[in-house]
């Protein structure tokens, strides 16, 4: 069996440019007001701070822009948003709710 | 029930969390014959399904209620020819629409057509790795190999795809193939989901249940393919409860989050609870979907905790699994307000466990496969 054809897992780093794919919506429940995220059978409901990046994830900057944004936005060192958002992205990555 | 709990029940309804998910019955009519078919052994005519109109109104009201995730389901949702007009109102109003489909009829024209309308999500049926014994088990020649057609239309057309395996007795040696065909067909999502005895698959479950071994080994076996697969492809995992020691939280519990709408417009807490007698249907027909929700004596028949008996009554995880399922109680003890024998708790569980272990042990029975009752049509 050739690696050519393994499937591959999305790995996050700082040069990653993360996007939502189209079959994954982000959007305001107006019902019970809070952000949900809908997939296939699954409706993730993501806090204020996955809200904030996954609403810059627009398959043009990276994660590296991202937390450089963020870092700016909330007055925090940038190392640490960028660690964690690495974290976040990488396990929204797995569940299949963002691909880079 | 007495009349306090009642009372108690009908209180739960008036301030109970709004529904999440719609399960969409469009129709009976399916030209596969699956022994495992989640249907009632009654079908329903064809004479008698919802109009266009009702479906379109119904998915308003439902967003209106909060629903968020719609599946389109039957019987095969694809026989009914307005399938594009209701993918088109689920866009328009909000919800998130998964068609649950046999996939034999689709042509790549019309998934085109839906998806164009707006459809987020298809999921495809498969029987087995194994083409022969798929057709078999469907009881539809060639039906497989359209499935894998379809499948590929919807990856080309960039449509997220499920594929679900009904796992059992007569497929269960395949599953590492149906991980790989799942693999190879660019699925987003495979549910390995072991059959629940209802409807067609409990007439069926003498032919269909898996020994204990077989079903720890398929466990193990997802358990290494998630590992391996993962951030590629979610693998779901539904077990049968046959051989556990605690029930599932049937529903995510009555009337918590989930409704689902029959093809002649019943509204029901779950698509088996036809099955509990004494239980009173609104219908969309004459009702408006959320005063159904909140104020069906069906709904609130056994919502919340205050209908439920020892040894649910003053169990820790009453609010946990919500007593299980409501259907399998009513066939095992008779009640449907009795434990559900998949628990250890139960007096019956014990004897529950032994009919699996004995009929997985014999030689497996000839189908019954699902085809409407002679003259119903």
């Amino acid at each position: 069996m050739s690696d050519a054809n393994q499937p591959r897992r999305t790995i996050i780093g700082p040069a990653s440019k993360p996007v939502l794919p189209p079959h994954v919506k982000l959007r305001h429940d107006a019902t019970r007001d809070r952000w949900i995220i809908l997939a296939p059978e699954r409706v993730f409901t993501p806090d204020a701070i996955a809200v904030a990046v996954l609403q810059l994830c627009d398959g043009s900057r990276s994660v590296a822009t991202i937390a450089a944004e963020l870092a700016q936005a909330y007055d925090a060192p940038q190392e640490d948003i960028l660690a964690d958002t690495t974290v976040m992205l990488q396990d929204l990555a797995d569940k299949g709710v963002v691909t880079a | 029930m007495s009349g306090t709990a009642a009372a108690a029940n009908a209180e739960a309804g008036a301030r109970v969390p709004a529904p999440i998910g719609l399960l969409a019955e469009l129709t009976h009519r399916c030209p596969l014959q699956c022994p495992y078919c989640s249907n009632p052994l009654e079908l329903e005519r064809v004479g008698s399904e919802l109009p266009t109109e009702a479906w379109l109104d119904v998915l308003a009201q439902a967003a209106e209620l909060g629903v968020l995730q719609l599946h389109l389901s039957g019987g095969e949702p694809t026989v009914r020819r307005d399938l594009e007009e209701i993918v088109a109102q689920a866009a328009k109003v909000g919800l998130y629409s998964n068609l649950i489909t046999a996939a034999v009829l689709l042509t790549r024209e019309r998934l085109e057509k839906l998806a164009a309308c707006g459809l987020d999500h298809v999921q495809i049926s498969l029987q087995d790795a194994d083409p022969a014994n798929a057709d078999r088990i469907a009881h539809y020649r060639g039906g497989h190999a359209r499935k894998l057609e379809a499948a590929s239309w919807a990856r080309a057309l960039g449509l997220p795809l499920t594929v679900n395996a009904p796992i059992h007795r007569q497929n269960i040696a395949s599953l590492p193939a149906i991980i790989e065909l799942a693999v190879s067909l660019g699925a987003h999502r495979l549910e390995v989901a072991h059959v629940q005895y209802y409807g067609w698959a409990l007439a069926n479950r003498a032919a269909l249940m898996p020994t204990r071994e077989q079903v720890l080994r398929s466990a193990e076996l997802v358990e290494r393919a998630r590992e391996r697969l993962k951030g590629f492809l979610v693998i779901d995992f539904v077990v049968p409860d046959y051989y556990a020691s605690r029930p599932k939280p049937c529903m995510g519990g009555w009337g918590r989050g989930i409704i689902t709408i029959t093809p002649w417009g019943k509204v029901l807490p779950c698509h088996a609870a036809e099955t509990i007698p004494g239980l009173d249907f609104d219908n969309v027909r004459g009702k408006r979907l959320g005063d159904i929700w909140r104020g069906s004596q069906a709904f609130n028949a056994f919502r919340g905790i205050a209908w439920m008996r020892e040894p649910c009554r003053s169990c820790e995880l009453r609010e946990v699994d919500w007593g299980g399922c409501r259907c399998q109680a009513f066939a095992f003890a008779g009640a449907a307000a009795e434990a559900d024998p998949a628990c250890g708790k139960s007096s019956r569980h014990a004897a529950f466990t032994q009919v699996a272990m004995q009929e997985a042990s014999a030689p497996a029975p000839a189908f019954r496969y699902r085809r409407p009752r002679a003259g119903a049509r």
